[in-house]
């Protein structure tokens, strides 16, 4: 379970998360929903201490996450439980792609021999849809769905607890969109993992999540399950699904 | 009052550089104490700054020793003293010249492609993904280029210093009528144990500077392309203004007394 209260950050003057609440269930998948540049990144990266908040407190299972020194031991526990997929793939362009797979495999604690680590690496690739000949090609030589598989087989290679989706649809076309909501949505129920993803896709959302919150103006401003937001009332929610230039949210920012 | 709150930000600016670039060098070398050590990270560093960099070592001090050489025989036949060119190439090049062309194309070479490269990884989540997946960027990508370059460094100066006299001596020899074996023993001769040692400690200092700038503006890179830029830009200029300076205050050490 992931608990974050109260969750200040700003970048200079610029106020990006206002006390932000949020719980987010064990096993359950939660999507956070808002306009581009609204902080969703930033809270993800505060959750995995990428970024130290200003003041509240972020607990996953009771433990204060913002106060884990960065190298220390509990830090890399508490990292070792997570998998991650950047919103560009953030693959290592210098290894190839089973390397990248395998990354945490073969090093670290949880290092294992390489051909073992290599033949994870293959399975997850055939998890994600790819092909075992894409193993030995380098990131630069894929294209951005591929990328994209390969980041997912990366966050999964370790199977995780928790899983972050950081716009796992941006930029792909709607098919490979849709194949990638699917593989997130069979990954994350098979691996009975905890999982979060921001996305401002709404075909996403309802493909992916079992609840939905709302980031903006610094605040979550509604959160419930994913059958309820349709008829939310709110109506930022209102306005965001419909993708209407009329609302409280501002176009202009 | 407004030309001294200029003047009042530039200094505390620099001087919060200063500060900062310090505790990132003095993190840097506390990681060789802490352990998971990244072995062919540092091997692939080694490979890239060392054995790479040879071509342009070579390159730089043939033809430095070479320009060296006439113009020491030019400048000494004004007071007849052309016979010095050997010594003044060999102690030109050990104490001086070596090191100092050598690390400015270290700044050049190896400076800009480390910041470009982690400014790059920076810019495109690389440095975060590595934190996510339990690996300290410090120790995965810092620590393995600048140990490289320190260690890799004196070596590239002692194979500059040498092939930059070997410049003069082919000039002097096939140019300007010097005797191949006098020209030898008169550079050997006058060459002293703490010229070549100060040399290559120069070089060490100045591997250190060039990949922990390099590192450093990469790791502190802006977004975007234009990030990815300035993070070069400024790595190379810092690291080349640094070994500059840095050799001056080691040549004061060593030779003021």
């Amino acid at each position: 379970m992931i608990e974050l209260s109260d969750v200040h950050k700003s970048f200079g003057s610029k106020d990006v998360l206002r006390g932000v609440n949020l719980t987010l269930p064990k096993g359950e998948s939660m999507v956070i929903i808002g306009g581009s540049g609204t902080g969703k990144s930033v809270l993800l990266k505060c959750v995995l201490g990428l970024i130290q908040p200003d003041t509240g407190s972020i607990a996953v299972d009771g433990q204060d996450v913002t106060r884990l020194r960065q190298g220390s031991s509990e830090r890399d526990a508490f990292l070792a439980r997570f998998g991650m997929l950047f919103q560009g793939g953030a693959l290592f362009d210098s290894l190839p792609v089973w390397q990248n797979v395998a990354f945490r495999l073969l090093r670290g604690s949880l290092k294992r021999p390489k051909s073992e680590a290599r033949e994870v690496a293959i399975e997850k690739l055939r998890r994600v849809g790819l092909t075992p000949d894409v193993a030995d090609l380098f990131p630069a030589e894929l294209s951005g769905g591929m990328q994209k598989r390969v980041g997912l087989a990366r966050a999964i290679a370790a199977e995780p607890e928790i899983i972050f989706f950081d716009e796992p649809t941006t930029g792909l076309d709607p098919i490979m969109s849709g194949v990638i909501n699917e593989l997130i949505r069979e990954i994350v129920v098979e691996m009975g993992a905890t999982a979060m993803t921001i996305t401002h896709d709404m075909s996403s959302v309802r493909a992916i999540a079992d609840d939905v919150a709302m980031l903006h103006g610094g605040v979550i401003q509604w959160s419930g399950p994913v059958k309820d937001m349709d008829a939310s009332g709110d109506p930022y929610v209102t306005q965001f699904i419909s993708g209407s230039a009329d609302g409280p949210i501002e176009t202009v920012r | 009052m407004s030309f001294l709150a200029t003047i009042g930000r530039t200094v505390l600016g620099f001087l919060a550089a200063i500060g900062s670039v310090t505790l990132f060098a003095m993190e840097t070398v506390s990681h060789l104490f802490r352990p998971p050590y990244y072995p062919r990270e540092f091997g692939h560093a080694l490979l890239q700054i060392g054995y790479f960099s040879l071509p342009v070592v070579g390159l730089t001090t043939i033809f430095t020793g070479g320009a060296l050489a006439l113009q020491i025989y030019a400048g000494g036949a004004r007071f007849s003293a052309e016979a010095v060119v050997p010594q003044i190439v060999a102690i030109g090049m050990v104490r001086e010249l070596g090191p100092v062309l050598v690390g400015l194309m270290i700044a050049a070479r190896v400076t800009s492609s480390i910041a470009a490269e982690i400014a790059t990884m920076k810019v495109t989540e690389q440095i975060d993904a590595l934190t996510t997946l339990s690996t300290n960027p410090m120790k995965y990508l810092t620590l393995p280029r600048v140990l490289a370059a320190t260690l890799v460094m004196p070596v590239l100066v002692g194979v500059g210093d040498v092939i930059g006299i070997m410049g003069g001596y082919l000039v002097g020899v096939e140019r300007l009528g010097f005797n191949a074996s006098t020209y030898l023993r008169n550079t050997v001769d006058f060459l002293e144990f703490l010229d070549i040692v100060t040399s290559l400690a120069k070089g060490a200092v100045f591997g250190f500077l060039a990949a922990l700038m390099g590192c450093y503006f990469g790791m502190r890179s802006g977004r975007g392309a234009q990030g990815v830029g300035r993070a070069t830009k400024g790595a190379v200029v810092a690291a080349s203004v640094l070994i500059l300076a840095a050799n001056f205050i080691l040549t004061e050490l060593f030779f003021a007394a």
